[in-house]
């Protein structure tokens, strides 16, 4: 049986399947910044403390209402989507005429505050979900559970919607002309900054929509989305800010590259997109699938 | 005679006089710095102030006290260079004369060695690297509750004993996930066992089903969990997704606590093996304390390193009322070895000549959904592990101050 650098290829396999699982989260994560900058302009740094107001709704629906998964992956994305665009009424939509610097100190300064207002009602040790799907499937070179081979169809499906309703209907075409030309669009009746508000939430839905998937496989926890959104920058620069395919296939590849350092050399499977992201920073800052403005 | 009498009085009034200004700048001040905000914030955080605070004011209660003891607190965010300037800062400029609890072993290190260049006093609870009673020991540090060689030497003999021989670790890749695994890999080899592969992941991680794959591939029968607070309980939950308990192998938790197993839930934690210092519902005293800290403390149960908190700021009151003075932090660390502890958590104690507080160490069990009677009613005991038999040896340690 040959080996690769000492790596067996069952185990490879096992490795590039859960690279791509995992690049499912930030696939997702890094659409819904990729949305927000891409339509709004706005660095959204409040993302990850949305990721992980997705996984308390999932946890608090259960626990209060006795809402199950399935329900709490349409009514959480819905409820926390609710809120992004109260903030964005509230405050953000203050901030259009400013420089990005604006929006992106503001929803810094927002997610400290969420996070902080989880952990001081919730403590930073994270709640219990359970496995709405327990069991798997044994593929010979590894046990692929049945939830993770969800994640991963499902993150597929949003992400392909995502993108034909952005590139591929009317109402994206709103969108994208909104971006560009904002007088014009707004001259022609359409109602451009409740579009705006809309695309906000719809951002933030994507990112509690990741924080429902995440909860049954990590621990529902104030600090899961800070741990996570430097990743997700990092994939969206990667990608080219705003650029849609390009957050979905760096989403996915990031993820598979972590996995294969995770194998081959693990201290350095959480600075290796870092350093991706410098190289193609240097070679095209714009990054991969971006256009200069 | 009488007048004798009156000059002895007078003659003890102005000792103790002299005394009460040795308190460096008129007070005691004790300074707990911890994880406010992160992954270890639930196990320590807020509760170790609160237990710091709980034991000067159960001090004074039972005997006249020093009327000014202050209790500060701080968030080093876990990292070393936040750690060594707020220690700094504290000892320079706000004149603390000790500092309780520093969980993460990075930091504790870097504590460590200012607090022996400053000659104050630093009482670990938190933190668990053995090396800070081995090769990094200093006149001025006690470990307080428990260290990896006693978590290793628990939890690891208890597993080799029962059949499981060969072990894969996955650990945390800093100063504590590699003394636990260190630690705990001597045990394993000690007791017959065997090492068949590790590796070692970054703090504090998300995922780990990548290193749980190659913890099953590696087919040991035991994957040590050289980790600790949310990337233990991760590791565990994902351990129970992907089926690996399920397929035969089994997760050793080195180091587990109250909180972690109140995250993951009784139904994945149930089983779990590990070893603790303390447990808040062996006897009426702990569950007076923790029924009051509770109450402070967002329904969270005190783990053993509030405990530890709780007993060395007693332990070191005494110390200090007793020489009259906190100007010198060694003398104060001799005081506090050559005087027996006790207290209402951890009971009767001792500290040795390398800073390493003795005390009995307990193996527990996670019980099972059904044999929880009562909200955070988590643990049964396995066994105790005596005093003398808990912690390495001082000669194994490497401590200079042995020799």
């Amino acid at each position: 049986m040959f080996e690769l650098l000492g790596v067996p290829p069952q185990a490879l396999f096992g490795q590039l399947l859960l690279g791509l699982i995992n690049g499912a989260f930030y696939a997702i994560l890094s659409l819904g910044l990729a949305v927000i900058f891409g339509l709004l302009n706005v660095i959204n740094f409040a993302h990850g403390a949305q990721y992980m107001m997705g996984a308390f709704a999932t946890w608090m629906l259960l626990q209060y209402f006795g809402v199950p998964y399935w329900g709490a992956l349409v009514a959480a994305p819905v409820l926390v989507g609710i809120f992004g665009m109260l903030l964005e009424r509230l405050f953000l939509s203050r901030l259009y005429h400013l420089d990005h610097l604006y929006g992106l100190l503001l929803t810094f300064g927002l997610a400290l505050i969420i996070e902080g207002l989880f952990r001081q009602q919730f403590g930073s040790s994270g709640l219990p979900y359970t496995n709405p799907i327990p069991g798997g499937a044994n593929l010979g070179f590894m046990f692929l559970p049945y939830y993770r081979a969800w994640v991963v169809a499902f993150s597929l499906f949003v992400c392909f919607g995502t993108w034909f309703l952005i590139e591929k209907t009317k109402l994206g075409s709103y969108l994208r002309a909104a971006t560009e030309k904002r007088d014009l669009v707004q001259a022609f009746g359409v109602n451009v900054p409740r579009m705006i508000t809309l695309t906000y939430g719809f951002g933030v839905g994507l990112a509690a929509l990741a924080g429902v998937l995440a909860a049954p496989i990590y621990t529902v926890n104030p600090l899961m989305g800070s741990n996570l959104i430097i990743v997700v920058f990092a994939v969206v620069v990667i990608g080219g800010m705003g650029s849609i395919l390009g957050a979905i296939l760096t989403g996915f590849g990031l993820g598979i590259v972590e996995g294969f350092t995770k194998v081959f050399y693990p201290e350095a499977s959480n600075t290796v997109i870092f350093i991706l992201m410098a190289i193609v920073l240097m070679i095209r800052p714009a990054g991969l699938f971006g256009t200069q403005r | 005679m009488r007048m004798k009498c009156l000059m002895i009085a007078a003659a003890a009034c102005l000792a103790a006089g002299a005394a009460e200004a040795q308190y460096s700048n008129g007070n005691i001040k004790i300074g707990v710095m911890n994880d406010q905000s992160g992954t270890y914030a639930d196990l320590a955080g807020p509760g170790s102030v609160w237990a710091a605070k709980k034991a000067v004011a159960d001090f004074c209660k039972a005997q006249k006290c020093h009327d000014k003891i202050e209790v500060i607190f701080a968030d080093h965010q876990n990292k070393p260079d936040i750690g060594a300037g707020i220690a700094r800062r504290w000892y320079d400029v706000e004149q603390v004369d000790v500092m309780v609890d520093v969980p993460t072993s990075s930091v504790a290190l870097a504590v460590n060695n200012i607090t022996k260049e400053k000659n104050k006093v630093f009482l670990v609870s938190g933190a668990a690297s053995s090396d800070l009673t081995g090769k990094a020991c200093t006149p001025n540090t006690i470990h307080w509750t428990y260290d990896t060689w006693a978590l290793a030497n628990g939890t690891g003999n208890a597993i080799v004993k029962t059949g499981g021989k060969t072990w894969f670790f996955l650990t945390a890749d800093y100063a504590f996930g590699h003394a636990l695994e260190r630690d705990t890999a001597a045990v394993v080899e000690k007791n017959g066992g065997k090492v068949v592969g590790k590796v070692r992941h970054p703090f504090p991680g998300q995922d780990f089903s990548s290193f749980l794959l190659q913890a099953q591939a590696s087919k040991a029968q035991i994957i040590g969990l050289a980790n600790a607070g949310a990337d233990t309980t991760n590791a565990i939950k994902q351990a129970a997704e992907f089926g690996i308990v399920a397929a035969g192998q089994n997760l050793a938790g080195l180091l587990v606590f109250l909180t972690d197993v109140h995250s993951l839930g009784l139904k994945t934690a149930q089983g779990l093996i590990f070893t603790e210092a303390w447990y808040w519902d062996m006897n009426d005293a702990n569950r007076a304390f923790a029924k009051e800290f509770a109450a402070a403390n967002r329904d969270i149960h005190p783990s053993m390193v509030h405990a530890g908190v709780y007993s060395a700021v007693t332990h070191y009151l005494k110390a200090v009322h007793a020489l009259g003075s906190d100007a010198d932090g060694a003398k104060v660390v001799a005081k506090m070895k050559e005087m027996p502890t006790d207290d209402k958590l951890m009971g009767k104690g001792k500290i040795r000549a390398d800073g390493r507080k003795i005390h009995d160490m307990y193996l527990f069990e996670v019980k099972k959904p059904a044999e929880s009677k009562k909200p955070w009613d988590y643990y049964k005991l396995r066994a105790t592990i005596p005093a003398d038999e808990a912690f390495r040896p001082m000669a194994e340690g490497g401590c200079p101050l042995v020799k």
